[in-house]
């Protein structure tokens, strides 16, 4: 009959809906940014934390090695959970490490610094947080690593820790 | 503490008795006295008591601070006025449950007691089928979302109610609301009895009527009460954001309202009895797949309740098993009256409603369809994507116009076969309508031909409505007010949009800030300690091209528990238009950052919803007096 | 009839023409800073967020404006930069199809129905 029909291909719809709403119980409705495609990184001018000057992004990924550029800020608390593990990083050959200092106060960026010590071979400034857009970072701390043909392979959003270190470590190989 | 036992055992209590309802009622459907037996009346009235006692028990809670009861201790704070504690009660997801269970029992009661006239057999089935939506949320209350949990030690204070919550507007906005989309419980089960009842009928349309007029009455006012406070609270100055939450509570007044045109049909004739029982159970299934939503967590938006999987999982399966056993209690029961009911001859008043009906069916597609969509694109391909105002906008909005039309034509068709009279009257109204139109906006906007054609249909719908209010046709006043309401709203949210202006800037104190109709003076700031938050209150002069001075106050809050900083705008209205400013601090600076805006016909908005619930109204009291 | 369906597509394409119009700067602005969404808070607008990653936006939109940027350009940058997501206003592409053309296709479907009834 053509009732029991319409009614029986509106039941299997019905269960199709349940079961997509059932499974996106489980997803999470907060969004983060995924790399899917790996991207070049961007082209910018900057200016460096220490001599004030301002340079080029070419002059500052010119190495034939691996980068991790770290966003941080002296405000920031995870900043600081994860900067030891910073520390052991920057002892790496394959790598060198980038600071972008975001929306921060130049003395309370060199204080820090001062107190928990320097990873970084080169410190840029993000004085309002559109360098940081570039990279399509959304806030701090966020790490990206930068393979030898200067593209983005991988992003941490958050603090990193001692797994993500790992992780780093066999990638910089 | 008592007052823990007492809401949670009246609780049990309330569920024991629904089991009790049901076996009592199915014996009474045998039995052979022409009236409902007077225990079902009282066993019925004893779960409404018991569910009050619980609901009090909780705001007793809450008024004491009981911080030993888990969900006081979560949603207040010793230091809140009074009545905000009392509020808080249903502002959290166990208490509005609490308030759900609330309506649907008094429904059902009141159904009972009103229903007198009605065959037995249909008023038993209603109560049985409410029942099973009763104890639904019973269970889903005991087992997922207890208002009355324990906790040991007891916390000297609680976290704190949200500060944007503490707003009078938002106090009463669950109480209507629910009053409206719960009410929809008691439509639901009475068409489900209808049907297996083959009581489908006129007189069934009549009865049932003032049920729908009242849901719809509620469920309007408490659309309006949310959009005044995320006017007054959220946001600079909008609206409506088309955020899910909102669009969950809209999908339903839309096939409420095209259930009430339905219903105006089915009063006269024995026609569209299949969209009646269809709207009626994709009206509360769309209530209920609201609360899942909302309360799942499977959503982002600015005012989600609860984010727990587990209570999604339990409204998903319930409201599956709903949705199944009504679409099979309609395809199984549902007849068909005589052939010849539902042919309608094109130029008939019929015909229009059943145009409205296919209009109201598209926006509700569009609204449900962008809802949920991420969710099943984020599941099947993992892609996110966001819908938002301009999907809305741009496929609602162009349908107004033909919609509009109808709507200004459909009432002036007779019953079964018409013409349209007057065409000549008609046509120079609409003639007027646009030359109006062209003259007022061709200064204000770059789309021209668009928001002439769109405003040219308003204004029609607008001044018919207007000429039938002055020639006093007064059988069907309602119908008129209503849909003058609905011009007039429309009308007011155009111009409100079109002639809005905005001015944001940073400006410290002292500082004159000009602009080309005007000047914006940054007097001082006051600073005041409120009962559970800091206050900073700075005064503005505005002065506009008139010379004119308007003072604005607006605040910024700092809340101390938990720790939040607000700020709160200062609204001047008038019946012209709102004068608009809200200010923000700009981090380690002196300065103030301010947004001013002018925006005009803003009350009308409100006044013209207002309107459109009175011809509801009169409608529901019209049925009265001629009875 | 006739003259009703021909007005009906009348109107519907004088409204769906609409959707093609330009706009002056700091409208523009408004307009697009609406119309891009918050990362941090993420139920809101960057026009509504007063958090540091929409000030960031706010002042990236304002210099591709100033640049002479397109409204879509915009857009596209971001999208590029965020994903899909971040916009409010889903592009017509794979993703979106059944998104944008089936409350049309209701729409017609309906249309059918309510032709073969009243015929």
């Amino acid at each position: 009959m053509k009732n029991k029909f319409s009614l029986f291909i509106i039941i299997i719809f019905l269960s199709f809906c349940f079961f997509i709403f059932y499974k996106g119980l489980n997803n999470s409705n907060i969004y983060t940014p995924k790399i899917k495609d790996k991207k070049n990184i961007p082209i910018f001018e900057a200016k460096d934390f220490n001599s004030n000057i301002y340079i080029n992004s070419e002059k500052i990924f010119e190495e034939d090695i691996f980068y991790i550029v770290n966003i941080w800020a002296s405000w920031c608390i995870p900043c600081r959970t994860e900067h030891p593990l910073l520390m052991g990083l920057s002892k790496n050959q394959t790598v060198k490490l980038i600071g972008l200092n975001y929306r921060d106060n130049l003395n309370n960026a060199k204080n820090f610094i001062n107190e928990f010590g320097n990873p970084y071979s080169q410190i840029i400034i993000d004085y309002d947080g559109t360098l940081s857009v570039e990279f399509g970072a959304y806030g701090v701390p966020e790490t990206f690593i930068i393979d030898k043909n200067k593209i983005i392979i991988k992003k941490f959003i958050g603090p990193i820790n001692k797994k993500i270190v790992e992780e780093i470590k066999l990638i910089i190989k | 503490m008592l007052a823990n036992q007492i809401g949670y055992y009246s609780l049990i209590l309330g569920l024991l008795l629904s089991f009790l309802l049901c076996g009592v009622s199915i014996k009474d459907l045998n039995s052979r006295s022409k009236q409902i037996n007077q225990n079902v009346l009282s066993l019925s009235f004893l779960q409404l008591i018991f569910v009050i006692v619980s609901f009090l028990s909780l705001i007793l809670s809450f008024i004491n601070s009981d911080f030993s009861n888990e969900t006081v201790f979560n949603n207040s704070h010793t230091t809140k006025p009074l009545f905000y504690k009392i509020s808080g009660t249903w502002g959290n997801h166990e208490g509005s449950l609490l308030l759900w269970l609330l309506v649907l029992t008094l429904f059902i009661f009141l159904f009972l007691i009103k229903s007198r006239e009605q065959p037995k057999k249909y008023r038993i089935l209603t109560l049985l089928f409410q029942q099973i939506i009763i104890i639904g949320f019973f269970l889903f209350v005991l087992m997922t979302s207890n208002p009355f949990n324990y906790l040991f030690p007891i916390p000297t204070e609680g976290l704190g109610l949200n500060p944007i919550l503490q707003d009078p507007a938002l106090a009463i906005h669950p109480p209507i609301l629910y009053l409206g989309y719960v009410g929809t419980s008691i439509i639901f089960s009475s068409s489900l009895a209808a049907v297996t009842q083959n009581y489908v009928s006129k007189e069934w349309g009549q009865h049932i009527k003032k049920w729908v007029l009242v849901s719809w009455i509620f469920l309007t006012i408490g659309i309006m009460l949310g959009s005044i406070w995320a006017y007054y609270e959220l946001g600079w100055g909008g609206f409506w954001f088309w955020d899910p939450v909102e669009n969950v509570s809209l999908m339903p007044w839309l096939t409420l309202t095209a259930l009430l045109h339905c219903i105006i049909v089915l009063e006269r004739r024995a026609a569209l009895t299949s969209w009646v029982v269809i709207l009626s159970i994709t009206t509360f299934t769309l209530s209920m797949c609201g609360t899942f939503l909302v309360r799942s967590g499977i959503l982002n938006s600015v005012h989600t309740f609860a984010n727990d999987p587990a209570r999604g999982i339990f409204i998903l399966i319930f409201l599956f098993i709903l949705t199944v056993l009504s679409l099979g209690i309609f395809f199984f029961f549902h007849k068909e009256n005589n052939k010849n009911s539902n042919n309608f001859f094109w130029l008939s008043r019929e015909t229009s409603i059943l145009i409205n009906n296919w209009f109201m069916m598209y926006f509700l597609s569009v609204v449900l369809i962008g809802t949920v969509y991420p969710v099943f694109l984020d599941v099947i391909s993992s892609e996110k994507i966001s819908v938002g105002p301009p999907f809305y906008h741009k496929l609602i909005v162009p349908f107004l116009i033909p919609f509009l039309l109808f709507m200004s034509l459909g009432p002036k068709l007779k019953w079964i076969k018409s013409k349209i009279e007057n065409k000549n009257s008609l046509i120079i109204t609409f003639v007027i309508s646009a030359m109006l139109t062209f003259f007022i906006i061709k200064n204000l906007t770059t789309d021209l031909l668009f928001y002439t054609v769109l405003i040219s249909v308003v204004f029609f719908l607008f001044f018919i409505t207007l000429k039938e209010l002055f020639i006093k046709k007064f059988n069907n006043i309602s119908r008129t007010v209503a849909h003058f309401g609905f011009s007039l709203l429309l009308l007011s949210i155009l111009f409100n949009s079109i002639l809005s202006s905005e001015i944001i800037t940073n400006i410290k104190i002292g500082e004159k800030y000009s602009y080309n109709n005007g000047e914006i003076f940054f007097k001082n700031i006051e600073e005041i300690k409120e009962s559970n938050f800091n206050s900073i209150i700075a005064y503005f002069e505005i002065k506009d091209e008139n010379g004119k001075i308007v003072e604005l106050k607006p605040e910024i809050r700092v809340y101390n528990q938990p720790i939040i900083i607000t700020s709160e705008a200062d609204i001047k209205t008038t019946l012209l238009e709102d004068k608009f400013l809200v200010m923000n601090l700009v981090k380690g600076s002196e300065y103030f950052n301010i947004r001013y805006q002018v925006k005009p016909f803003m009350v009308w908005i409100w006044i013209s919803v207002l309107l459109l619930t009175l011809g509801g109204l009169m409608s529901l009291f019209k049925n009265r007096y001629e009875k | 009839m006739k003259i009703l369906k021909i007005f009906i597509i009348v109107f519907l394409s004088i409204g769906f023409s609409h959707l093609k119009s330009g706009e002056k700067n700091n409208e523009l602005k408004s307009k697009i800073l609406k119309n891009i969404r918050c990362l941090i808070c993420q139920g809101q607008s960057v026009y509504d967020s007063e958090s540091e990653f929409a000030s960031s936006i706010k002042l990236i939109v304002d210099r591709k404006i100033n640049e002479g940027l397109k409204e879509d350009k915009i857009y596209q940058f971001l999208r590029e930069k965020y994903g899909d997501w971040i916009i409010y206003d889903p592009q017509f592409n794979k993703n979106t199809y059944v998104l944008w053309l089936l409350p049309l296709l209701l729409f017609l479907f309906g249309g059918a129905i309510m032709y073969k009834k009243i015929k």
